[in-house]
């Protein structure tokens, strides 16, 4: 029996992860406009670019420094909720299989597509399930690279109470320049998928209402 | 720091004066509607109503059960020291404020023992020293080391009634001050400070004698110290009444 290309809890997942995502991004960009240099004072990280600029006014939330950090701390455990909730789902049902990175199954198809969408290679991939070797490539270091975002949050949160976590990050001002630095790889990334979705309106469809597929050839 | 915004809910006060009956009407619809988004929504102008405040309460609750009395923060080394006059010093006066003529810290509220502490009382006390990051609200951290008396020690002296859940620290800098739990104002790291890097105290950092902690973050720090009070019921503070948080613990 064909499963649904996108499950009703993952479709979930997903749009509630958007407009937690923008919340907890944009109140975030807010606390960093009070003070956006990055390390301790006195010794920034000359290496990181655009230090010292605030972010533009249109991509913050929460308006001034106390009212940004109250928003980013009030959605916070419903972001990582929603995250546990999407997680659970993905393991139990076993969608992790047809959606995560395996070298041996996915290098092949991945580089061909990526040959492919730069005009490398005139020939297409063959079909490969649910999605090609790039697309599992980037969700699956999407989900290895978000829980860095989390924990880089907790030690900002309390560095004196979870000190271990704040020492394996390499300490606070490194912990703060690492919990931007996801921030921009997922900013990144969302653009990117947004433009692949704007290529391939069908999925947003797919995402949004779910759909039977008719059939699923290639390894799943 | 920035300053608190007006409400954009202020325009809201009271109605212009408006003979029709119909714009009346609109207007007090208009009132029932904000009033009863405003107990859902959330509003960064007032971060203690609506849904920002009630997560603000829970978030609150799991702060302090994550707090342990007992957590020493790590002592750094001297190299980890930021340069002295790169070291942050707000203010909320105009200037750097003077201590007051025959300044004297008073210890009062629910204690067996009012004290009036001068700053040789003070030095008599047991000195500790601390060099622990300094975290600021805004996001910079900084290292010094602070030399002082620990708060737990003027609060023995002064025998502070166990009922007395907060304390309350008073400052001569135009009205600053705020208001703490007293584990963390009893935290060992937690010193009334009256010498900085192994030098008395300067101005900017608030002479004679200021709050230092490793748990807190730096709003919470009050300097130009005048009053400490223990307290049973626990009162604001001058960025905590604006809208920041008021536990702030780090």
């Amino acid at each position: 029996m064909a499963r649904p290309t996108q499950p009703a809890l993952i479709r979930l997942t997903h749009w509630a992860n958007l407009v937690l995502f923008a919340i907890m991004a944009g109140s975030g960009l807010r606390i960093l406009a009070a003070h956006p240099m990055l390390g301790a004072v006195g010794e920034e990280y000359r290496w990181v670019p655009f230090q010292g600029t605030r972010p533009p006014a249109f991509l913050t939330l929460g308006g001034w420094l106390a009212g940004a950090r109250h928003w980013h701390f009030a959605f916070a455990s419903l972001f990582v909720l929603n995250a546990l909730v999407y997680l659970a789902y993905f393991v139990a049902s076993g969608e992790w299989r047809r959606r995560l990175f395996f070298p041996r199954r996915d290098a092949r198809n991945a580089w061909e597509t990526l040959l492919h969408d730069l005009r490398l290679r005139r020939a297409a991939p063959g079909e490969h399930g649910l999605y090609n070797g790039m697309q599992r490539l980037a969700y699956t270091g999407v989900l290895a690279t978000a829980p860095l975002l989390v924990l880089t949050g907790l030690a900002l949160f309390k560095p004196v109470q979870l000190p271990r976590l704040t020492a394996l990050l390499g300490g606070y001002d490194l912990a703060r320049a690492l919990h931007l630095g996801v921030l921009v790889a997922l900013a990144a990334f969302t653009v990117v998928h947004v433009v692949q979705v704007a290529l391939h309106p069908r999925t947003l469809v797919d995402m949004t209402v779910g759909r039977r597929a008719r059939h699923e050839g290639g390894p799943t | 720091m920035s300053r608190r915004r007006p409400s954009p809910l202020a325009p809201f006060g009271p109605p212009r004066p408006d003979p029709s009956r119909r714009a009346f009407l609109a207007a007090g619809l208009r009132s029932a509607g904000l009033l009863a988004l405003g107990g859902l929504a959330c509003d960064s102008a007032r971060p203690r109503a609506g849904f920002l405040g009630a997560m603000e309460r829970l978030n609150e609750r799991f702060e302090r059960a994550l707090f342990d009395p007992k957590r020493l923060a790590p002592e750094l080394p001297e190299e980890d020291d930021t340069a002295p006059e790169d070291f942050p010093a707000y203010k909320i006066s105009r200037a750097f404020p003077a201590a007051p003529a025959g300044w004297a810290l008073r210890v009062g509220g629910l204690v067996a023992r009012p004290l009036l502490l001068s700053g040789a009382d003070l030095q008599r006390l047991p000195r500790t020293s601390v060099r622990v990051r300094h975290h600021c609200v805004e996001g910079w951290s900084a290292v010094a080391s602070w030399q002082g008396a620990r708060l737990s020690e003027v609060a023995r002296l002064a025998g502070a009634d166990p009922r007395a859940r907060y304390v309350e620290f008073r400052s001569f800098d135009a009205g600053y001050w705020s208001s703490w739990d007293l584990e963390s104002a009893l935290h060992p790291q937690t010193i009334l400070a009256y010498g900085m890097n192994g030098a008395p105290l300067a101005m900017e950092y608030g002479a004679p004698l200021r709050l230092y902690s490793a748990v807190k973050l730096g709003y919470k720090m009050v300097k130009y110290l005048t009053e400490v009070s223990f307290l049973p019921e626990r009162s604001g503070g001058y960025w905590e009444d604006q809208g920041y948080e008021w536990f702030a613990g780090v």
